[in-house]
């Protein structure tokens, strides 16, 4: 108890840590006695040591997800290996048709890249989810066309954490010939990714969510069946013409051991991660209109996204000072667009601006996670003595029949 | 987001929470605003019978600046007639608690609701002076 550091940071989604075993290994891919040459420098050794760290990392990469090393691209992070997939792959086979499925849940790296696409004139299918976060089988199969070209998919959710069946959508692709995207930001050291069995043409992978630095990630091309993009940076060709620039070693050098140590690690990690989390909605679900948001089964060990109805979300972080989470409501402009994601499973709008993501990672204690349900309870209860919501709801007054004065 | 102190101070320490009877005559209910925007202020004035508002109270559901606005009105408004008490401005309460631009609706809001409150005190009171106007 005695060596518990305020804040708490429970918010491993949004990004963690960069692990001090990674950090090390950074650390000597930059000054002069490190690798600091250019691993594209083919004359001296400098660029050797720096190519063979690279391929090093590269295999590091491909391994925790079960890839040839010839199919990990290198990119700036996950946002732009999301948009070299779909608008690489929407440029490359445009011949072939112009339609593209996508999912309303999905990471705006994805949602605003499709809109740039619709822009250029493609047409794009945005496709809901049910109550629980996950999508339809039947409504994708139904909104495959013969001129659709790209379906992308997100594998974890990062709000809500639930897993799409990746397999099941894959194969629907593969019988039609379609080229099949997977933003898989979310999911290293979090969940197994087997590209060997999994018929998935594309994935976007990131280092930071992974403990890894910030600035790196990368995008899985398949070989075989081998699949084809447009580049989307042209320059000295770097990454077999599909992504140009001068690759950064120290941050690929932590990419790979990050994945390493997270393939390394995840069996003990993800037990001790569940453990945590299951602490922790112990703590709070025993309290009064209390909901976790997304699929109760089929979602990551180490995400709790929870509505706490009739406390609005910002004034929750406000009281959560302490704690370092993730609010769904974006209450940032005058009209207060609670979190699209939460608004696609159906949830109340009052529900969606009460939601908090609780994400727990590799330094998380107990002692954390007990503090943070009783501050949590503290701060729900001195909200809800101030909301005329709650008070109604005691009343037992319906909500929903209430006209309210719109502004 | 970083709030003024003001703001903190009244989230930290809201100023007259609760609520009064609303069918007691004497008060006044104001409430405005929806679930579905991310704020609700329900806001009430006790008056007496010189027409002062001797008391009043407010609930808000929204954020921080939301419920500093509402905590700061019930100041205000206590011992202003309600003459005064609707003429408070919204631009005023933004002033007081330096609320930054994104977060100016909150103090439009506390403006709705006490002119809310005002009124709906004027209505039932014009109609129970009616009913007592009939009866005689």
């Amino acid at each position: 108890m005695s060596d518990l550091k305020l804040p708490i940071y429970l918010d491993y989604s949004s990004t963690t840590p960069v692990d001090e075993r990674v950090a090390e290994k950074m650390a000597g891919c930059l000054t002069k006695d490190g690798l600091f040459g250019n691993p594209a420098s083919r004359s001296h050794s400098f660029g050797w040591g720096a190519e063979k760290a690279v391929e090093n990392a590269r295999g590091e990469v491909a391994q925790l997800v079960g890839a040839d090393p010839k199919e990990i691209i290198w990119t700036s992070g996950a946002t732009e290996a999301d948009n070299l997939a779909i608008k690489g792959a929407a440029h490359f086979y445009q011949r072939k048709g112009k339609h593209i499925i996508t999912v309303k849940t999905e990471h705006k790296a994805v949602l605003d890249t499709t809109r740039q696409l619709e822009r250029e004139g493609f047409e794009v299918t945005y496709l809901g989810v049910k109550e629980n976060g996950l999508i339809d089988m039947q409504e994708l199969e139904d909104a495959m066309r013969d001129d659709t070209i790209v379906v992308s998919v997100m594998h974890v959710n990062n709000e809500i954490g639930v897993i799409q069946d990746i397999e099941a959508i894959g194969n629907l692709c593969r019988e039609r010939g379609i080229v099949f995207h997977v933003d898989a930001a979310q999911s290293t050291g979090k969940v197994a990714v087997d590209l060997s069995k999994l018929p998935v043409d594309l994935m976007s992978f990131s280092a930071h969510k992974t403990y890894g630095p910030k600035g790196i990630g990368a995008l899985f091309v398949r070989r075989k069946p081998r699949v084809r993009i447009e580049a989307q940076m042209h320059g000295g060709g770097h990454e077999r013409g599909m992504r140009s620039g001068t690759l950064a070693t120290h941050q690929i050098v932590g990419m790979g051991e990050a994945f390493r140590l997270a393939g390394a690690e995840m069996g003990p990690e993800l037990e001790r991660v569940r453990m945590l989390r299951d602490r922790l909605w112990a703590g709070l679900d025993g309290m009064e209109e209390v909901y976790l948001n997304g699929d109760q089964e089929q979602r990551v060990a180490h995400n709790l996204n929870v509505s706490f109805n009739f406390v609005e979300g910002e004034s929750l972080i406000m009281a959560l000072r302490d704690i370092a989470v993730s609010s769904g409501s974006a209450c940032t402009s005058a009209s207060l667009e609670p979190s699209y994601v939460l608004r696609a499973l159906g949830r109340d709008d009052e529900l969606a601006h009460s939601s908090i993501r609780f994400s727990i990672g590799r330094y998380t204690t107990v002692e954390e996670v007990d503090h943070t349900v009783e501050i949590v309870r503290a701060a729900v209860a001195k909200l809800r003595e101030l909301s005329p919501l709650w008070e109604m709801y005691q009343d037992g007054i319906d909500l929903s029949t209430v006209e309210w004065a719109a502004h | 987001m970083a709030y003024s102190d003001k703001v903190l101070d009244h989230y930290e320490n809201p100023r007259n929470v609760g609520s009064f009877d609303k069918n007691d005559d004497t008060v006044g209910t104001g409430m405005v605003g929806a679930p579905a925007c991310g704020d609700v202020m329900k806001l009430q004035i006790k008056v007496n019978d010189e027409g002062i508002i001797e008391d009043a109270k407010f609930k808000t559901y929204g954020c921080g600046s939301a419920i500093a606005s509402s905590s700061l009105l019930t100041e205000w408004v206590r011992g202003k007639t309600l003459e005064e008490a609707s003429q408070i401005k919204n631009t005023q309460i933004a002033e007081e608690l330096a609320l930054p631009p994104v977060k100016i609706h909150c103090s439009v809001l506390a403006e709705d609701a006490i002119k809310a409150a005002v009124s709906n005190y004027q209505e039932r009171h014009g109609e129970a002076a009616e009913a007592e106007k009939q009866s005689a």
